[in-house]
């Protein structure tokens, strides 16, 4: 089958997903990403990479902060942003999906940034650009449903691989609601590739996909288990909507049994790191003393999301 | 009027025939014979089916008619010569009138044979009972919820029940309310991976265990419809096989494909039931070759905007009527199956649970007869297609087998 995300040549471009992307392209991503670091601690925070390119973020689903970041890293390439919240324009209106990026298209944009409550939408979208014959513009999802958020896997690789070095002796736990979570699914596809050899995930039934063990994930219910001896620990949000169904009884009964405490933390190794992709709930997945601990390493996360999306992007529109 | 289908192969799978470089004679509608000429035959048309394969017309077990007249026409090209409508149409139908129009509009255009199902329950709410008489009168041939579900089972019992007294046959499509509802593919190792909610085997199991256990406790005859999962099929054979008045079918393309088709989200894999795992296409797979399920088209036109979306928001369902028998015959090459095997699943079978004389070549039956060339090669193109559906996980696929002529009650209806 076709990778919509590969061109013809095997270059990234489109950045839908973390599966089916070969391993040489994450390693040049975070190649990337680590040469653009340095642009950040200047005083003129620009490359002109993306000079006279029009980036559009189309955000279907609300959010600051994967928003913000892209329109920074965009930015810092020298691109034009467009911000679009759709929720409250065209969708509104009744204009279909495809009529909204049409319309975009004719504007002459370069690179649309999406994120999007239904999994898949991204798909759809470069599937069309591509029968429209459009090879010149790009896609980066942002976040699709329960399906992908590749940035934030691979920021988060950027992370594991700052603070670890080697993929390949590693034990990463993800600890939470992994069934409605594109982070974890991204997470997964990501670890797997880049060859870390035990990824875990620890949770309750009612939070984990089926068969994740065919994605090569080991399955933990008790935390205590499955946090032990663990180099990486990332937590997952847990939106409060979860409580209103038979998931889960109540935030206080989650948090005894899969919030992380410094008790449990102790459990994996001494020089693990804690990450998660935000925004965090306090008291839910994650006490605050580990939250503000020395292990956490939650705020360089987003520092170097920012140089991953630019890697992103700079690859994608470059390609 | 005598007409005389020549030199094909005539295979008629109720009664066993199979011969080759036979004629079929059909007199004034009805069959006449097969093989020798009746005395005094003399043919007025002769239609040459010289490397073609001559059979009963295809009885579809469900297709939706979103135009009825493109549709029929899309059926007969198909080699279809009678459809079972689902009710589930805009507005549904649940009133006699609604019936009575489709009977008439059907007869008036005189391509396939339409064969209505009444909504059992007003509106298909599941909630009150609709006319069921009234709409057995107006040619309505059995109840269905179509692909909804009664959620009330004090309400399914009472439809059962006040149907077992008419004798009227019930259509259900197994699925749990509550477990399907907010699911899009089946739940797997594909879901899971893809992130698309999950509809768990279970909401099909639960849902025949439930109304099997009503056909013990009222007698009622029911078909189950569309199933597609293994265990789905391993219950409905075993109520048949404790003697309960319990018939199923399965849609061609769950035949054909698994959850895995959905590839990269695409839209034309998304189905009502969904596709399930390899497993489950094999166990639907055998009770279709053991003669235990019908297979029907599922035919469900949408518009292309409605498929133009992510694929928790496209409309499940794919065209069918033009494709049923040339994915059954893939089906049974894929399979092993015999063509007059294969067939029997889109004729007899099917004849069989509507309890109609039809789907078969026996002298006397009413002359609805599909001839095609079963070494034919076609492209699917939507262009090809009559049906205003152009919606298939087939397109640009080449398809296999190509109706050469279809005849229902001994007029030829296609070609045109």
């Amino acid at each position: 089958m076709h990778n919509p995300q590969l061109n013809a040549n095997g270059e990234l471009t489109h950045l839908l997903s973390i599966e089916g992307l070969p391993r040489a392209i994450i390693t040049q991503i975070l190649d990337t990403a680590a040469s653009f670091m340095e642009v950040s601690a200047r005083d003129v925070k620009k490359v002109p990479l993306l000079r006279g390119k029009s980036v559009f973020n189309l955000f279907f689903e609300n959010s600051t902060r994967t928003r913000t970041t892209f329109e920074i890293a965009a930015k810092r390439l020298s691109a034009d942003v467009i911000n679009l919240d759709i929720n409250k324009s065209s969708a509104s209106k009744g204009e279909t999906l495809l009529d909204t990026i049409d319309n975009l298209c004719a504007m002459h944009a370069d690179l649309f940034v999406i994120r999007h409550a239904s999994s898949g939408a991204p798909y759809l979208i470069a599937e069309h650009l591509q029968r429209a014959g459009r090879d010149d513009i790009h896609v980066v999802n942002a976040g699709d449903g329960r399906h992908a958020h590749p940035t934030q896997g691979l920021l988060d690789m950027y992370t594991i691989r700052h603070y670890k070095k080697d993929f390949t002796q590693l034990r990463v736990a993800l600890v939470g609601d992994i069934l409605h979570s594109r982070v974890a699914r991204s997470d997964i596809h990501a670890l797997t590739t880049v060859g870390v050899p035990e990824v875990r995930a620890i949770g309750p039934e009612t939070l984990l996909p089926k068969h994740l063990d065919k994605l090569g994930v080991r399955v933990f219910h008790d935390m205590n288990e499955g946090l032990k001896d663990c180099d990486v620990v990332i937590m997952l949000r847990l939106q409060n909507e979860r409580m209103a169904g038979a998931l889960l009884p109540s935030a206080g009964e989650y948090f005894r049994h899969y919030g992380l405490t410094p008790q449990k933390l102790a459990l994996a190794r001494p020089d693990a790191i804690v990450m998660h992709p935000g925004p965090m709930n306090r008291g839910v997945e994650i006490h605050s003393e580990v939250a503000d601990g020395p292990q956490a390493v939650i705020l360089p996360q987003v520092t170097f999301g920012i140089a991953v999306r630019m890697a992103v992007m700079s690859i994608v529109a470059g390609n | 009027m005598k007409i005389e289908i020549g030199n094909g192969r005539v295979i008629d799978p109720k009664n066993g025939v199979d011969r080759s470089n036979a004629s079929l004679y059909i007199t004034d509608g009805s069959v006449a014979g097969i093989g020798e000429a009746p005395p005094g035959f003399v043919a007025d048309q002769r239609i040459d089916a010289t490397g073609c394969v001559v059979c009963p017309g295809l009885i579809d077990l469900g297709a939706r008619l979103s135009s009825i007249e493109a549709e029929l026409a899309a059926a007969v090209a198909g080699g279809v010569t009678s459809v079972v409508v689902p009710p589930d149409a805009d507005p549904p139908l649940d009133e006699p009138e609604l019936a009575d129009r489709l009977v008439h509009r059907a007869a008036d255009i005189g391509k396939a044979r339409v064969l209505p199902l009444g909504a059992l329950t007003l509106g298909l709410q599941g909630e009150r009972l609709a006319e069921l008489a009234g709409l057995k009168k107006a040619g309505c041939v059995a109840f269905s919820q179509a692909g909804k579900t009664v959620v009330d089972t004090e309400a399914l019992l009472r439809a059962m029940e006040y149907a077992a007294t008419f004798g009227f046959a019930v259509w259900l499509q197994p699925q749990d309310h509550w477990l399907a509802r907010n699911g899009i593919a089946h739940e797997g190792e594909v879901a899971s991976r893809l992130g698309l909610a999950g509809i768990p085997v279970a909401a099909e199991t639960i849902a025949i265990a439930t109304i099997v256990q009503l056909v013990r406790d009222t007698g009622c005859r029911v078909h189950l419809t569309r199933l597609s999962s293994a265990p789905g099929v391993a219950l409905a054979a075993r109520a048949r096989e404790e003697g309960l008045p319990v018939t199923c079918d399965i849609g061609i393309h769950h035949l054909l494909m698994t959850d895995n088709d959905i590839g990269f989200f695409n839209p034309h894999a998304r189905f009502n039931p969904p596709l399930r795992s390899e497993g489950d296409r094999q166990a639907l797979s055998a009770a279709a070759a053991a003669g235990i399920a019908a297979i029907c088209s599922d035919h469900t036109p949408v518009g292309a905007d409605d498929k133009l979306l992510p694929f928790g928001e496209a409309k499940p369902g794919a065209t069918g009527l033009e494709v049923l028998l040339s994915l059954m015959l893939r089906w049974a090459e894929l399979t092993g199956v015999l063509l007059p095997a294969a067939l029997a699943c889109v004729t007899s079978v099917p004849a069989a649970v509507l309890g109609l004389p039809t789907g078969n070549l026996a002298v006397g039956a009413a002359a609805d007869v599909c001839v095609f060339d079963p070494a034919a090669v076609w492209q699917l193109t939507a262009a090809a297609l009559k049906s205003q559906g152009k919606n298939s996980p087939w397109l640009g696929c080449p398809m296999m087998g190509r109706v050469k002529a279809t005849l229902v009650g001994g007029r030829v209806v296609y070609p045109a």
